[in-house]
This record gives structure tokens, C-alpha cells and sequence, in this order.
């Protein structure tokens, strides 16, 4: 009798200290396979892209044309590309450039649509007006040929390579926040009607205030399921335009940019390794990062609490 | 005599609808001393969160409008101040408790950042000095655990802990008047009792101003020390506690009491007042209440009454006692 009761004192007080929000969105989130999966196939592929390259022995390797084009072998696994290099080595590489792009692409957008969308929400009015249409705009600018004219842009100002990653993240950032601005400044729209921003106008708090600590934050479940979503978007962007010639340009590699060094003939039908295993790891990665975006979604919907 | 904290001066709030205009407010004048507990009570839709509102300077706009009138806070009228010298008095000198404890506070934050905040924004805390005196309110609000509860969602409490938190939160920066919009209506009895001792308890020991605004007659007698009852924007009477209670004098006041239930008398039917509340729109220049009025007269077809002072210091506006007293 008497442990019975200890036992539910004990789960009581677990739960009175572990039942954030988050918290309890991450115990529903483990509860899904397809995200856990997703969740650890993507860790693999950031320690393999930012920790792999250190344990490769072919690290400090020199260009050896002597060992260009090689298939699989013990001491290349994945065989050597056209100026042979290790492509393993490469495909790490490659993998912290198309990660990091996905990443601050991303985040530029949830910078951008984040505080337009808020600002729009909270204030109305010409605010609203002129923020959305202005995202009306941007909309209505096919994505592909604006990406296509920067790309020969920065091709003909000769950007350096190692530069123009960055400059292709932001751009991919500027012309790809509406979407979330929209679903932001919707959120805020449902949000500052409930009563709890009444209680805070009564309080006299700020504007700023309420917008980035009260309002903002009750968006976040929102913005990051469809981060995740863009974070994935935005590697196969760029992996479009690297495979077009107009993002990442050798040197540097990147997935995309791996693979549209397989675009002639030859390459294609007797060298795969030259092309399969990017190709994998842009699937791999996008997929994962669907499937978290999918349980995060689930996880934290309001409506299936508990 | 106390000093006068706040006054209402023939206030005039009007929404402007499609069907017509509305006037929720017309023409309330009532004043409040500092120290002492004021009840607005009258039926739904009577005006009395609508004065509330106009006096924090919350009426959605459009379709509201405060049309005239003054309120007047230590001298000042705050219907001319700026936004932001009004923001600055909102939850610093002037905080207000609502009826709904479950949504009015946000669920993304912890129940002591919620708390600090006013003190942050008003009394220029550091976050270390304002955590610590959120801890000190909660447990001057009577929750135990405060060091726990700091950091607990709102989620985690029960609708009375919620209310008493949103009266920590509005209590953080010693304002000098809270107003209570139906603090007690979403709460079950043995919870509003509690909460209306602790309301009870921190005004005494601020020496803090309320205004409590309900329609619950019970709430009146234990906490008023002056009564203003509304009908259709109007005031009707206004009087001391015990004046309202022994000698009600308007014919709705005299209805609400009788339509109280008393414990002990067993009544097969509790007495109503006959008819409904007039629709708000289009109110004539008669007396609001003549249609259900048990004594209406000829005169209060075509004129309404002033709010009239009689000799025992209560206020009415009825034709019934035009001629006594004043």
C-alpha cells in the first residue's frame, strides 16, 4: 500500500519537473521510427562530413594524374575522380559544403521571413500590406532563371570560389523566406487575438517585447518543422545550381557539384563511382531530414497532447 | 476622508456597428478613493468591463470610440495622455486581473519569467533581482513551493494557482488601483472564496484601490466598500455597501436583491425581474429600465432620470424619489 504510494509520490514529481513543452514533444518524437532513423542517418552524415575528412590518409594528397579515374579499391574505397583524388575524401568535403549550405541558408530565411512575418502579423495595417505584397512579389519571380542570371553574374564579376559558397547561400536565403513569413504572420495574426497578449497590454509591456519574447515563440513548433523542410530544400537547390555550373564551382566540391562532373558520357556508363555515392548522400540526407521535419510536425501539434 | 484616487467623468464609450451605434458606456460618472474596494456590478452587458477597458485605454478601435468625458487619475486626465506615458502607468500604477485565468497566461514561458517581466520593464531590475522578488510574490500570493514554481509552466498549475499568479503578476510593481474583471467567475466557490481573501488580504496590505467588477451580489457584500450598479451604460445608484444592501432604492437594484438567493428560506422559485435587458441599440430618451419597471410611471416613458444624491450620501437616478433629499 504504502509503496504504491511512494511510487506515484515519485512519478509525480518526475513529471512535475520534466513536462516542458519540449519535452514532452521529444518524448513523442523518440516514439516515431521513421524520425529516430532520420534523426540518426543525419548525425552520421555530419560526423561523416566534419570529422571523416580527419581520418582520411589521403588528407594532404597532391593531384596524381597517375592515379585518375580509378574504380573501388582497398586503398580507395570509392575510387579516384578524373585528376585522382580520393572520391571518399571528396564526398566528406563535399558534404560540409552542402550541409553548411543547407543550414545557413535556412537559418537566413528564418531570419528574414521570421521577424517580416512577425512585424507584418503584429502591427497590420500598411504594415501588413506592404510587407506581403512585397513577398507577393518575390513570389511571383520564377526562382530558377533569377538563380541562373546571379549565377552568370558572379561568373562574369569572377568571384572567388571560395567566397562565392556564401554568396550562394544568402542568395538562396533572400529569394526563399516568403513562404515562411507568410505562415509566421498568419500565426502571429490567431495569436496576439488571445487573451494572455490582453493580460501583457495591460502590464504596459513593450512592443518589442511582445513580439520576440511572447509572440515568436509560440511559433517556433511551425518554424522549425518547415526549417527542417528547408533545409533540405536548400541542399537540393544548390545542388541544382552546382550541377548547372552556377553555385559552387570547382575546386570546392559539393554533392551537386560532384555530380555534374559525371555529365558526359563517358563518366556516366563506366565510372558510377564517380556519381552514385553523392547521389546517395543528397538522397540520405534530404530524406532523413524529411522524415525529422514529418515527426516534428506530429510531435509538436498541440492537438495530440499527451 | 481618503483622497480621491480616480474619477470618472461623464465617460462616454460608443462602438459604432453596422445595425447602429452602441453605447455601452453613456455617461458614467463615479469616483474611487484610495484604499478602498469599489464594485461595478449589473447584468451582461451592461457596460461595467466596457468602463474598465475605457479606463485602461483598450477599446478596440475600430469599432469602439471613447466619445467624451474624462478619467481623471490623481488629476491627470488619462484620456489625453500619450501611448506611451500611458503605457508606462498600465501594470506600473494601474494593473487589472481578468476573468479567464487559463488563457491569460502564455504557455511558452515559465510563470516567473512572466512574473519579471513588468518588474523588468517598469522598475528596471536585473533579472537576478527581479527572479527573486518573483519568488517573494509568489509566495505572498499563498503558493507553496514558490523556489519550484518559479519555474514551472502554466500548464502545470490549476486554474486557482493560475489566478493567484496573475495576481502576483499584476500586484509585481505595487500599482496603486487593480481592477478585477470578474476575478472569481471561472473558478469554483471554495477557490473564489480563497481568492477573494488573498484580494482582500494584499489591498489591506498595500492600502491599494480595487475595483472589482462582478455580478455576484455574495462577492458585493463580502468585499465592496462602495457599490456602483449599472444598467444599459448607465449608472443607476451608486451608494455605500451597507446602504445598498439594507436600503436599496432604485427598482432594479431592489430586484437584483430579491432575485438572490438566501440560505435557510426554501423558495419553490427564485424571484426574476420580469422582461429582458433593452437591446443596446437605438436606446430611446426614456428611462432604460421603465419597461420592466414595476412603479414606472408616465414620466419615465419620455425622460430619463439624473443621478441624483440624497441625504444619506447614496446617489439614484429614478423618478420615484425626484424631489426628496436634493
Amino acid at each position: 500500500m504504502s509503496t504504491t504510494a511512494n511510487v506515484t509520490a515519485n512519478t509525480k514529481v518526475k513529471k512535475m519537473k520534466s513536462d516542458s513543452l519540449w519535452r514532452s514533444a521529444f518524448r513523442r518524437l523518440r516514439k516515431n521510427k521513421m524520425a529516430m532513423l532520420g534523426f540518426f542517418i543525419l548525425i552520421f552524415m555530419f560526423l561523416f562530413s566534419f570529422i571523416g575528412p580527419y581520418l582520411s590518409p589521403y588528407l594532404d594528397a597532391k593531384i596524381s594524374v597517375r592515379d585518375a579515374n580509378k574504380p573501388p579499391s582497398a586503398e580507395h574505397w570509392l575510387g579516384t575522380d578524373k585528376l585522382g583524388r580520393d572520391m571518399l575524401l571528396r564526398l566528406m568535403e563535399a558534404g560540409r559544403i552542402s550541409l553548411l549550405v543547407g543550414i545557413v541558408a535556412t537559418s537566413i530565411i528564418v531570419i528574414i521571413g521570421g521577424t517580416i512575418g512577425a512585424l507584418a502579423g503584429f502591427y497590420g495595417k500598411w504594415v501588413d500590406t506592404l510587407f506581403m505584397r512585397f513577398a507577393d512579389i518575390m513570389y511571383a519571380i520564377p526562382t530558377l532563371p533569377i538563380l541562373i542570371t546571379l549565377g552568370a553574374i558572379f561568373s562574369d564579376l569572377k568571384v572567388p570560389p571560395d567566397s562565392r559558397i556564401y554568396y550562394v547561400m544568402f542568395i538562396i536565403g533572400i529569394i526563399s523566406w516568403m513562404g515562411l513569413a507568410r505562415l509566421v504572420r498568419s500565426q502571429i495574426l490567431s495569436l496576439k487575438e488571445q487573451e494572455f497578449m490582453l493580460a501583457n497590454e495591460v502590464l504596459g509591456i513593450r512592443d518589442r517585447r511582445k513580439i520576440f519574447r511572447h509572440l515568436l515563440p509560440n511559433t517556433i513548433p511551425i518554424i522549425i518543422v518547415s526549417a527542417t523542410l528547408w533545409v533540405a530544400n536548400a541542399i537540393l537547390l544548390e545542388s541544382a545550381l552546382s550541377y548547372l555550373g552556377l553555385g559552387v564551382i570547382p575546386p570546392t566540391p559539393s554533392w551537386g557539384q560532384m555530380l555534374s562532373t559525371a555529365n558526359n558520357m563517358i563518366d556516366f556508363k563506366m565510372r558510377p563511382w564517380l556519381w552514385i555515392p553523392p547521389g546517395v548522400c543528397i538522397l540520405l540526407t534530404v530524406v532523413s531530414i524529411n522524415f525529422i521535419g514529418d515527426g516534428l510536425r506530429d510531435a509538436l501539434d498541440p492537438k495530440q497532447k499527451r | 476622508m481618503a483622497n480621491t484616487l480616480l474619477e470618472f467623468r461623464n465617460l462616454k464609450t460608443y462602438f459604432y456597428t453596422e445595425a447602429g451605434v452602441v453605447k455601452a458606456v453613456n455617461d458614467v460618472s463615479f469616483s474611487i478613493r484610495e484604499g478602498e474596494t469599489v464594485c461595478v456590478v449589473g447584468e451582461s452587458g451592461c457596460g461595467k468591463s466596457i468602463t474598465a477597458m475605457s479606463l485602461m485605454r483598450l477599446i478596440p478601435s475600430p469599432p469602439g470610440k471613447i466619445e467624451g468625458g474624462e478619467i481623471l487619475y490623481q488629476g491627470k486626465d488619462l484620456l489625453k495622455l500619450k501611448d506611451g506615458e500611458m503605457r508606462m502607468l498600465r501594470g506600473n500604477e494601474i494593473s487589472m486581473i481578468f476573468q479567464e485565468p487559463m488563457t491569460s497566461l502564455n504557455p511558452v514561458l515559465k510563470i516567473g519569467e512572466q512574473i519579471m517581466e513588468p518588474l523588468i520593464e517598469h522598475k528596471f531590475l536585473s533579472k537576478r533581482e527581479a527572479r527573486q522578488k518573483a519568488i517573494e510574490l509568489i509566495e505572498q500570493v499563498g503558493i507553496p513551493r514558490a523556489a519550484e514554481i518559479v519555474d514551472a509552466y502554466p500548464h502545470e498549475l490549476s486554474g486557482g494557482m493560475r489566478q493567484r499568479i496573475m495576481i502576483a503578476i499584476a500586484l509585481s510593481c505595487d500599482p496603486k488601483l487593480l481592477i478585477a474583471d470578474e476575478p472569481t467567475t471561472a473558478l469554483d466557490v471554495t477557490i473564489q472564496a480563497q481568492i477573494l481573501d488573498l484580494l482582500r488580504r494584499l489591498k489591506q496590505e498595500r492600502n491599494m484601490s480595487l475595483m472589482l467588477i462582478t455580478h455576484d451580489l455574495g462577492v458585493v457584500a463580502e468585499m465592496a466598500d462602495y457599490v456602483v450598479v449599472m444598467y444599459a451604460g448607465k449608472v443607476i445608484e451608486q451608494a455605500p455597501v451597507k446602504e445598498i444592501f439594507k436600503n436599496p432604492r432604485h427598482p432594479y437594484t431592489k430586484g437584483l436583491l430579491k432575485a438572490k438567493p438566501i440560505i435557510g428560506q426554501r423558495t419553490t422559485r427564485l424571484y426574476n425581474i420580469p422582461g429582458m435587458v433593452p437591446n443596446p441599440i437605438g436606446l430611446g430618451d426614456n428611462c432604460h429600465f421603465s419597461d420592466r419597471c414595476e412603479h414606472c410611471m408616465e414620466i419615465c416613458l419620455t425622460k430619463q432620470p439624473q443621478l441624483k444624491e440624497d441625504a444619506n450620501g447614496s446617489k439614484v437616478a429614478c423618478w420615484l424619489y425626484e424631489g426628496e433629499g436634493a
